[in-house]
């Protein structure tokens, strides 16, 4: 943008740069997200799209987390759901069990599985590709299985109830304190994801994503790298299972299961890897759409099976990117 | 004490030969086309369900086994035909939901077909345990054996004998070298899903009597799968056998000697550290990335 910029005169290449501040997605498109936020609440009839709006807004943060990891770095992770259930567990546990401050549980949850993903991150992100899916995979189903078993702890498969969240004195409850608070944290989320991927870690990620060993080369620690982005996208989701928790105020295994896993995996690649907005997108459209199919009854299965399938084959590279690159074409 | 041991062993077997027989199925698919094929466990299910069902209708066993599977190679080459072959360009990760999508429809499809229920199959023969060294063992365990034996010799003759079967193996050393030299590529990607989705049957039919089949049996039965065709070494054939039997036979002792709730736990633990020793499995070949 600055060579054109170069060429025009003086006036307009102020109007140049400033739209060109505009068309990144660090500003364009985070103003757009914000505006949609704030404007939602007038579109929306009763409580029961609040509810919906909120999950969506949760489910996007791991999304915009878990993109990182696999839309940027290149690292599959067919486990996330272990540490979305373990921050909602850790946090439910704390707060409802030991009497923790729900905050400070959150806290510590969020702290226990960023500890965990730096543990575990270093074996398991030498592996490359199945292999790679495999041992994440693996991981959340331990994970999952202990929740299910230590019942005396967990509630086992019936799951836990678990106490409100209370913000400085107050307690957080209704759709539509809920739903500020967690459009906020999208915001912070896609704010954290859009500034990591700008700066120099971003185009280490995207660097080794095309041949690690390439990265190495030109000096990149890609080991360290990889290591970063699979911790910050644990605690993405750590965090959000944590207020998922608190939200619903009752938490099963479920919400630790492989299926969760997939379903999170299927949102990031359903919107467009490595596009921020294309996650949040993903995460909408994935969160709203099982509500609508709900009026299918017995055929939901087979009709949520066959659009995953039909999706994947029209859009490989996500809805977001598809449609942004028929945008392009038609606007020229 | 002696008895315990082979009690475990035996069942460790049995469900390790199942386990080798999906991974089998794994491995044939990956080797042809580089794709995880997560649907892998509905044909298991498929297999299972379908042989209770003709049998319900009133055939004979055998040609319920063998309707079973030729229903779950029909699944599987349709499943090459209308979902795989249509996304040539996409990557891994969108192969894998592609696959998990065709999961999810097949289950669904399944429990419209039949319903969510338990169903059970008769055993081959005989419900009378045989003592053996102090355990008792089920005649169903022999069959599944049996029959797994048989089907890796029969395979072996496959790959190493037929005209097909020396194509697979050629396009899943070099898949241009394959293509150069006239192998239809496209028709050894067709043949290798029907291929693995009549061992994965056979392996449904097999284990049904012993553990009972529904609608949703073959999403662990596939992740076991998977998880044994990584243990041994992803597209090594010997690599998945003794994957899927190491698997079994952890499973089993995990759940006799420590605790049963938490074998799967044992399992995957066992995975996730020889994985750490070996990154490419136990069998698989060290990779060098090209640059």
């Amino acid at each position: 943008m600055d060579s054109l910029a170069h060429f025009e005169p003086n006036a307009s290449r102020r109007y140049v740069a400033i739209a060109a501040w505009w068309g990144t997605p660090r500003t364009g498109g985070f103003a757009l997200l914000a505006l949609v936020i704030a404007l939602m609440p007038l579109a929306i009839a009763n409580n029961y799209f609040y509810d919906v709006a909120i999950l969506v807004a949760l489910n996007a943060i791991v999304c915009v987390g878990l993109n990182l990891l696999i839309g940027y770095a290149g690292q599959i992770s067919l486990g996330h759901a272990g540490f979305f259930g373990l921050g909602a567990y850790g946090s439910a546990l704390l707060a409802s069990r030991y009497g923790w401050p729900p905050l400070a549980a959150l806290s510590a949850a969020t702290a226990g599985v960023a500890l965990v993903a730096f543990v575990v991150g270093r074996p398991i992100l030498r592996l490359k590709g199945h292999y790679l899916a495999m041992a994440t995979l693996g991981l959340g189903i331990i994970v999952s299985i202990v929740i299910s078993t230590e019942d005396g702890l967990t509630g086992g498969p019936d799951g836990m109830p678990v106490t409100p969240l209370t913000l400085f004195g107050f307690v957080v409850q209704g759709e539509r304190a809920w739903y500020w608070l967690a459009g906020g944290c999208l915001l912070l989320a896609v704010w954290i994801a859009l500034n990591l991927i700008e700066s120099p870690i971003g185009r280490a990620l995207r660097a080794l994503h095309t041949s690690e060993v390439a990265a190495e080369v030109v000096g990149i620690d890609s080991a360290r790298h990889k290591l970063l982005v699979f911790v910050v996208s644990a605690v993405f989701a750590a965090v959000a299972g944590g207020l998922t928790a608190y939200y619903t105020g009752f938490i099963t295994p479920a919400k630790a299961s492989f299926m969760h896993s997939i379903e999170l995996v299927t949102m990031v690649v359903f919107g467009g890897m490595a596009s921020t907005f294309g996650a949040v997108v993903g995460a909408a459209v994935l969160t709203v759409l099982p509500q609508l199919l709900t009026v299918l009854k017995e055929y939901e299965m087979v009709a949520f099976g066959a659009l995953m399938m039909l999706t994947m084959i029209f859009f490989p590279r996500g809805v977001v990117p598809t449609l942004g690159a028929c945008l392009r074409r038609w606007a020229r | 004490m002696g008895g315990q041991w082979v009690q475990f062993l035996a069942g460790g077997l049995t469900v390790g030969s199942i386990y080798a027989l999906v991974a089998l199925g794994f491995s044939i698919i990956f080797n042809a086309s580089r794709v995880i094929n997560f649907a892998q466990g509905e044909f298991v299910m498929i297999g299972g369900m379908s042989a209770v069902s003709l049998v319900a209708i009133g055939m004979p066993m055998a040609v319920a086994i063998v309707g079973a599977v030729v229903i779950a190679a029909i699944v599987g080459l349709s499943l090459e035909k209308f979902a795989i072959a249509r996304a040539p360009r996409a990557n891994v990760v969108t192969l894998i939901i592609i696959t998990i999508g065709a999961s999810i429809f097949l289950r669904g499809i399944a429990q419209l077909v039949w319903d969510k229920g338990i169903h059970s199959l008769a055993p081959l023969s005989g419900e009378r345990p045989i003592a053996l060294f102090g355990a008792t063992i089920l005649p169903q365990s022999l069959w599944v054996l049996g029959v797994t034996v048989a089907i890796v010799a029969a395979l072996s003759w496959f790959f190493g004998r037929t005209r097909l079967g020396k194509a697979m193996l050629a396009t899943s050393h070099n898949r241009l070298a394959a293509q150069l030299v006239g192998i239809d590529v496209a028709t050894v990607l067709f043949a290798s899903f029907g291929l693995a989705a009549a061992l994965g049957a056979i392996a449904g039919v097999l284990i049904a009597p012993i553990t009972f089949t529904s609608y949703d049996v073959g999403v662990m039965l596939g992740l076991k799968g998977f998880a044994a065709a990584i243990l041994g070494g992803l597209g090594s054939f010997p690599g998945a056998i003794a994957g899927g039997l190491v698997l079994g036979l952890v499973e089993s002792f995990g759940a006799g000697f420590v605790s049963s709730a938490y074998k799967d736990v044992i399992a995957f633990v066992i995975i996730l550290a020889v994985l750490f020793f070996r990154p490419d499995g136990l069998f698989g070949a060290l990779r060098t990335e090209r640059v």
